[in-house]
């Protein structure tokens, strides 16, 4: 009964959705018929807020009439994993898709703030038109609450190595991300009906751009994270088809988080940011046929099913098609108001623009070049690791290297000489870490190179801050607590991207591993520490069994210790091994428990590496994620005040 | 080799005992494709294929052969499929080309559009920067 009003209030939603987009787009002219679109839009987000909750009441339930819960849960399952399943699977996601694109709409109607009426509401309409689609494809394609004849007596169980509760906040928070760029899109395609894309258009964007980047930031980050303490090989980024798919709406994200602000402050590059806005939500559609096709071999290719792939290729055709063909039509019409010097606040922002979108092409490119060799019938290649690192790394890397001349320039023209010479100790600490890199990497010049990068970046936000702060007299470190909030969270995000750099590169370059077989009382030396296996043992979890053995790890410092397990779901063919960290000042021990060595008299394979630095990755994420929120704070703050 | 130092062998192949050669092993194991499993280089997989292939790597570091000598012994045996690194040939010139194609299209038109604009708002003076 659950399931059939589930599907009755998603059915709902959807008649509402269209009802949104035909009045949103013909309310253009019309504050009454504007107004009933804003009323419909709170009506489709709650009926799919209802929809949602009777998904999760079914798993909770561990209902296996429901052909989703069959497939995905288990009556033993922990409860919060009983939760998170009615988004971990296919069905259940894409619903949750639905529900994150009609909140939004809703959120965009009840804001119509400084916005012209035709703008807003026909951005209403766009927004309505895209949780429709969205639901067709739900509801026809992939119906969460489809019930199974007969019913089985037990779930086939969550995949475990996603019952882990940094993975069940990973996929929300992408979907926040992705969804997120589909209302710079809706305002996109508004502002290019409307002919006019002015600077409270742009105001209206800034906060849904920074919505999407931070949460795609914190949901990389998450499933980076992830992968580094679950996967059991010590890495955390490995350029798979589905990392590029969640990094290339990322990249354009970014890339409109800055062009939009040049468009609020000085009106110019209004038709760049919002080709930017119809690409990354083109790009954030891609992503999601990527993941849900299964055209690419990976480990997140759950659902494989051509005919969803084939739905989702439309849905993208659409988009674009619509974005696109609007944009070359209306375009031209739009005005390039506002002048700048090639040196330059301004300019700087286009350079940025420059490097991060050349560089989400390239990682386009990079991720879908594979399947177009073997459609055009030209065999199996594989692109990976080797070609992103030899092409999207320079790209950063000279977009680092101008990053922190950016916020010292002033509008409309800056001057470069005083940029220079004000990060002057910034030029110095660089120098002096290249060389030192270059000593402690024997000559290598790619990782000395990335770590002066690192640094570079967090001298040059210090000293913009300290800058700031000193500006009109008086002493700066007294002052900077009164720093508008803005400059606080752009400086926290560059100086992330430094602290971020810092750890990849050392993490990438300077890590050493080593596998080897121990008995229990066995130890060994390894990078500066002698690791010892004390013992093995067996342990019983909720709903797996594991192997458990214990190390002690003996440094300057003194003795910790740690464990390493293998678990064996009943579900689950495959163990699944969860790492012992150890975690330091210069980063980290990290243990992963192999098979056991067969007639090897109770020896057990160890793999152990040291990962200098690997947490600062995961600092520098959260500092450039935190650099986001304090900004959508200050934007609300400014929203709040009547200037 | 007893069978059990075999097995062993399979799962934690003996590192190359001189450093530099080490570490060759362990790059060369992140640019090499499992052939067995899903999308993961053999330094990361644990599948039994993916141990035999690390051993397989330095055995051919041990016999003095060079990286390329190396990719092209693993490319000969199990197809282009294997290399993360793909060769440079007929079919994959745009991939490389691509990433110089966009860096230049990019340029080419913040170029032109600064030559656009320059020529509508004229000359603009120090004296109009703004914080």
């Amino acid at each position: 009964m659950i399931a059939e009003f589930g599907a009755f209030a998603a059915a709902l939603a959807l008649a509402l959705s269209l009802a949104q987009g035909l009045l949103g787009l013909t309310g253009h002219n019309k504050t009454a018929r504007a107004a009933a679109a804003a009323a419909v839009a709170q009506a489709a987000a709650l009926a799919l807020a209802l929809a949602f909750a009777c998904l999760i009441a079914v798993f909770v339930q561990s209902d296996f009439t429901v052909a989703a819960v069959a497939a995905n849960s288990h009556s033993d399952k922990p409860l919060i994993y009983k939760i998170a399943g009615a988004w971990g699977n296919h069905e259940g996601s894409m619903l949750l898709w639905c529900l994150v694109s009609a909140s939004f709409g809703a959120v965009l109607a009840s804001t119509r703030g400084a916005q012209s009426l035709g703008l807003w509401s026909r951005a209403v309409g766009v927004q309505g038109l895209v949780s429709a689609a969205a639901l067709i494809y739900t509801l026809f394609l992939s119906n969460p609450f489809a019930r199974l004849d007969p019913a089985p007596m037990q779930g086939a169980g969550l995949n475990p190595l996603l019952q882990d509760p940094a993975l069940a906040a990973h996929p929300p928070l992408l979907y926040l991300g992705y969804v997120g760029m589909s209302v710079p899109f809706s305002l996109a395609l508004a502002a290019l009906l409307e002919g006019k894309a002015d600077q409270a258009w742009a105001r209206a964007l800034r906060p849904w751009t920074l919505i999407a980047w931070t949460c795609l930031t914190l949901g990389i980050g998450l499933g980076s994270y992830w992968a580094y303490y679950e996967l059991g090989w010590g890495g955390w980024w490995f350029w798979d088809p589905v990392e590029n798919a969640s990094f290339m709406p990322w990249l354009v994200a970014a890339a409109l988080v800055h062009s939009a602000i040049v468009t609020e402050r000085r009106g110019s590059l209004a038709s760049w940011t919002i080709l930017l806005a119809i690409m990354g939500f083109g790009l954030a559609l891609l992503g999601t046929f990527l993941v849900r096709s299964g055209v690419l071999t990976s480990v997140h290719a759950f659902a494989v099913d051509p005919r969803r792939g084939i739905a989702v290729l439309v849905l993208l055709a659409c988009a674009l098609g619509a974005g696109f063909g609007l944009y070359a039509w209306r375009a031209p019409k739009l005005g390039q108001p506002g002048g700048y010097a090639a040196m330059s606040r301004e300019s700087m922002l286009v350079w940025n623009n420059f490097g991060l979108a050349v560089a989400a092409g390239v990682v386009l490119i990079g991720t879908i070049y594979p399947l177009l060799v073997e459609a055009a019938g030209g065999g199996l290649i594989s692109v990976g690791p080797p070609f992103f690192n030899m092409t999207v790394a320079p790209l950063l890397g000279a977009l680092f290297l101008l990053l922190p001349l950016g916020p010292m320039m002033t509008w409309r023209i800056g001057d470069l000489r005083t940029a220079l010479v004000q990060l002057a100790p910034a030029i110095v600490l660089a120098l002096a870490t290249l060389a030192g890199a270059l000593a402690l990497a024997e000559g290598r010049a790619a990782p000395a190179i990335g770590l002066a990068l690192g640094a570079w970046l967090i001298a040059g936000g210090a000293i913009y801050l300290w800058r700031r702060a000193g500006r009109g007299g008086g002493f700066p470190l007294t002052k900077m607590a009164a720093l508008p909030l803005a400059v606080w969270s752009m400086s926290l995000a560059h100086v992330g991207a430094g602290v971020l750099t810092l750890g990849a590169v050392a993490e990438t370059a300077f890590r050493t591993e080593t596998a080897m077989s121990l008995s229990p009382g066995d130890s060994v030396a390894f990078s500066g520490r002698r690791v010892s296996l004390l013992e093995v043992g067996e342990v019983e979890g909720p709903n797996y069994s594991a192997t458990r053995a214990n190390f002690r790890v003996d440094d300057a410092s003194g003795a910790r210790t740690v464990s390493a397990e293998r678990r064996y779901y009943p579900t689950s063919p495959a163990p699944t091994s969860e790492v012992g960290i150890l975690s330091g000042l210069d980063g980290d021990i990290y243990i992963a428990l192999a098979e056991p060595v067969r007639e090897g008299g109770g020896a057990w394979g160890v793999r152990l590496y040291h990962n200098p630095l690997v947490h600062l990755i995961f600092i520098g994420v959260l500092m450039m994620a935190l650099g986001g929120m304090l900004s959508l704070i200050a934007l609300a703050r400014k929203r709040g005040s009547p200037a | 080799m007893s069978f059990a130092a075999f097995l062993l062998a399979a799962a934690a192949p003996a590192a190359l005992d001189q450093p530099g050669q080490e570490a060759r092993a362990q790059a060369l194991d992140l640019e090499i494709r499992c052939v067995q499993c899903q999308n993961e280089p053999i330094a990361q997989s644990t599948a039994d294929m993916a141990a035999d292939m690390r051993v397989l790597v330095r055995e051919r570091i041990a016999a003095g052969d060079s990286d390329a000598e190396i990719r092209a012994f693993f490319r000969e045996r199990y197809g282009d499929f294997v290399l993360f690194r793909p060769p440079f040939d007929a079919r994959t010139w745009a991939l490389w080309a691509a990433p110089l194609l966009l860096a230049g299209g990019g340029l080419a038109s913040v170029l032109a559009s600064r030559r656009r604009r320059s020529a509508e708002t004229g000359e603009i003076e120090p004296e109009q920067g703004e914080r």
